[in-house]
């Protein structure tokens, strides 16, 4: 059984201006152990399905619409706030983007990172402080000791997410959602946040679900990738047939407009168009006014992920049936 | 060697600090660049590279004349503008502009694109007011807008449109360098890819030589002709962009650019990655010698004696590093 299992996810927001899909119709599944990149745009819906896992879309605007999210057992969408409470921040952590603005600047560090451990088991202080102190000298803080009883605005960027780093795994969890997590730091800084995930992971033997808009990272990182485009999936399969063998347009055309995998000096290419309006979807595929290989039949017809090999799957109508 | 258009000359940039209320005292000074030597010809694409905090930004706003330059001098095409009065520096901009990070905050949002376009034609009165219009509408058409949407306001645009408005309000007096400070960074894979182009273009078209900050190495190699490579306010590597990402001499260049993730698995999770440890020292109080020593994987005491000087490497690139030719 996998670790986690979703399916059919919708969410929208519902506006003044109309109703956003942000994700439309999302499933899939995660095994235990496993890192799976979920990579797109801005807006193509890959934080808001975590989010919606997590329980941390506002509601409203937002709603869950359909689906369902099959934690070991317990859907995540439907279950008690009791049921929910213990398997969220224990079982499940996430870390996001900007550790300035998700570490609370009022609590010393030793505070907010032993939170977790007194919610969620029955531990003294002082036993709490010392698990904290062993998790900071994990992440590589030097002189821990010290740096927990500071506050966050202390710490430089990479420090601080070593510190969400450490709050995220310090009950042991069995799936992290890392949310975009080196995006706001420097390349030195975060080959060093890439090398420590990839540590807590193998010591760990959690699962991993890494939120990214860079492919780069993804093809060190991930065992499986997918690819999201106006809320939905597009392009699914293991990270080397997805950077050699990609068969939809539009993960073919992210990879063509990527400088270093390029000639240098020589034209990128480019997606024309602009990103979809998630307030006007239909069944038929979201990439169709962009793709260079569209044909009527894109954008009549309803398309949904086909496995076109095992664990490869994609939605792309032409691809196939075989014409491109 | 054809004439530089724009020199720097040991240019010193250093911000003091002071502590206290009333009684401010002297707390210390960043050095946020700290002697740096450059020239740029016209028609050449510059890339400069480093992490936040090196300074690459402080070295663009000293060459527009945006903060007082400390020491050095800064030359452009034979004028000197570090002791320029105002006018002349004034007047030395229009051939001097820059292009910002965000276009969301580099726009005035109650300007409507006209205005932002029309206003530097004005200030410098590059030509009559009934030639404004027309002008205006061969800038839109330059950077790929369609003219129809003059009269619109910066809210109603995306990110990369923002961007094209940003580098037409930089192009309207025809300037001969452009800085660019992190142009891409805030936008999307795809749409970086279009103004990547579009700069590119527009370089050959109008002859333009362009500083190109920015942080991620591949764009920076892609669209440069040379790199300079900063760390803590110095320049530690310069040379074509091309030697300096694919053979890298100095260990921090080499570091930076073993730290990029590369897009194809079976090189990423092959490849020998150099993990640098720590973060970069602070430049109020930087290291003796070199300022990388303490973080070098080389590092030998001779590197904490002296600051190394840039030296050549082979004709066309310098380094600052004692142990140079040694590793």
């Amino acid at each position: 059984m996998p670790l986690l299992h979703v399916t059919d996810l919708r969410t929208s927001f519902h506006t003044r201006n109309g109703v956003f899909r942000a994700v439309d119709g999302v499933s899939f599944s995660l095994e235990r152990g496993e890192t799976l990149g979920i990579v797109g745009e801005s807006g193509s819906g890959k934080s808001v399905t975590c989010y919606s896992i997590m329980g941390l879309v506002p509601q409203p605007p937002g709603r869950i619409e359909s689906g369902s999210a099959v934690f070991d057992g317990v859907d995540l969408l439907r279950c008690t706030p009791a049921q929910s409470r213990a398997i969220r921040g224990k079982r499940v952590a996430m870390i996001f983007q900007d550790p300035m603005t998700s570490l609370n600047p009022y609590l010393r560090v030793a505070d907010q990172l032993v939170e977790p451990l007194r919610i969620h088991e029955s531990i003294s202080g002082a036993e709490a402080r010392k698990r904290g102190l062993a998790m900071l000298e994990a992440v590589g803080i030097n002189d821990a000791e010290r740096r927990m009883n500071l506050y966050p605005h202390e710490f430089s960027g990479g420090m601080r997410q070593r510190v969400m780093i450490a709050m995220a795994l310090i009950t042991r969890p069995e799936l992290l959602i890392a949310d975009e997590p080196t995006t706001a730091l420097d390349v030195t800084v975060q080959a060093q946040i890439l090398e420590l995930i990839q540590r807590m992971q193998r010591e760990l033997g959690m699962a991993v679900i890494f939120i990214t808009h860079d492919l780069g990272v993804v093809s060190g990182l991930c065992d499986r990738v997918q690819v999201m485009y106006g809320g939905r999936i597009v392009e699914t399969a293991d990270t080397r047939t997805l950077f050699h063998a990609p068969r939809h347009p539009y993960t073919r055309a992210l990879q063509r407009s990527i400088p270093a995998l390029q000639q240098k000096g020589s034209e990128l290419y480019t997606i024309r168009g602009l990103p979809p309006d998630l307030s006007k979807t239909s069944p038929a595929c979201p990439f169709a006014p962009r793709c260079e290989f569209a044909v009527e039949a894109c954008v009549t017809t309803p398309v949904g992920l086909v496995e076109v090999a095992p664990g490869h799957a994609h939605a792309c109508l032409r691809a196939q049936r075989g014409e491109i | 060697m054809p004439e530089p258009i724009l020199e720097l000359r040991d240019v010193k940039t250093h911000f003091p600090l002071r502590q206290g209320f009333l009684l401010k005292r002297d707390a210390g000074t960043v050095k946020a660049v700290d002697g740096v030597t450059l020239s740029i010809t016209q028609g050449e694409v510059l890339g400069l590279v480093g992490e936040s905090g090196c300074g690459k930004s402080t070295l663009a706003r000293t060459i527009m004349q945006l903060v007082p330059t400390t020491a050095g001098t800064v030359v452009l095409e034979g004028r000197e503008l570090t002791r320029g009065s105002d006018a002349e520096v004034q007047a030395a901009r229009r051939h001097l502009q820059m292009v910002f990070q965000d276009p969301y905050a580099s726009l005035n949002p109650r300007m409507t694109v006209f205005d932002t376009l029309a206003e530097p034609l004005r200030v410098h009165r590059v030509c009559t007011p009934a030639e404004v219009p027309a002008r205006v509408t061969r800038l839109m058409e330059l950077v790929g807008l369609a003219p129809r949407f003059m009269q619109k306001y910066p809210h109603e645009f995306s990110g990369g449109q923002r961007q094209r408005i940003a580098i037409a309000r930089a192009l309207a007096l025809e300037p001969r360098i452009v800085i660019a400070d992190e142009p891409v960074s805030a936008l999307d894979v795809s749409i970086q890819a279009q103004i990547l182009n579009l700069l590119s273009q527009l370089c050959r078209k109008m002859n333009l030589a362009l500083i190109f900050i920015a942080h991620d190495l591949s764009v920076v190699k892609h669209i440069s002709d040379r790199i300079a490579v900063m760390y803590l306010g110095k320049i530690v590597e310069l040379g074509p962009a091309v030697d300096v990402i694919e053979r890298p001499l100095h260990p921090y260049t080499r570091a930076l650019v073993s730290a990029i993730p590369v897009p194809n698995p079976d090189v990423e999770r092959t490849r020998q990655r150099i993990v640098l440890p720590g973060d970069p020292p602070s430049p109020i109080d930087p290291p003796a010698g070199c300022a990388f020593h303490p973080r070098c994987p080389y590092a030998v005491e001779a590197c904490k004696a002296a600051v190394p000087p840039l030296i050549p490497a082979d004709p066309a690139r310098t380094v600052a590093c004692v142990r140079l030719g040694e590793i």
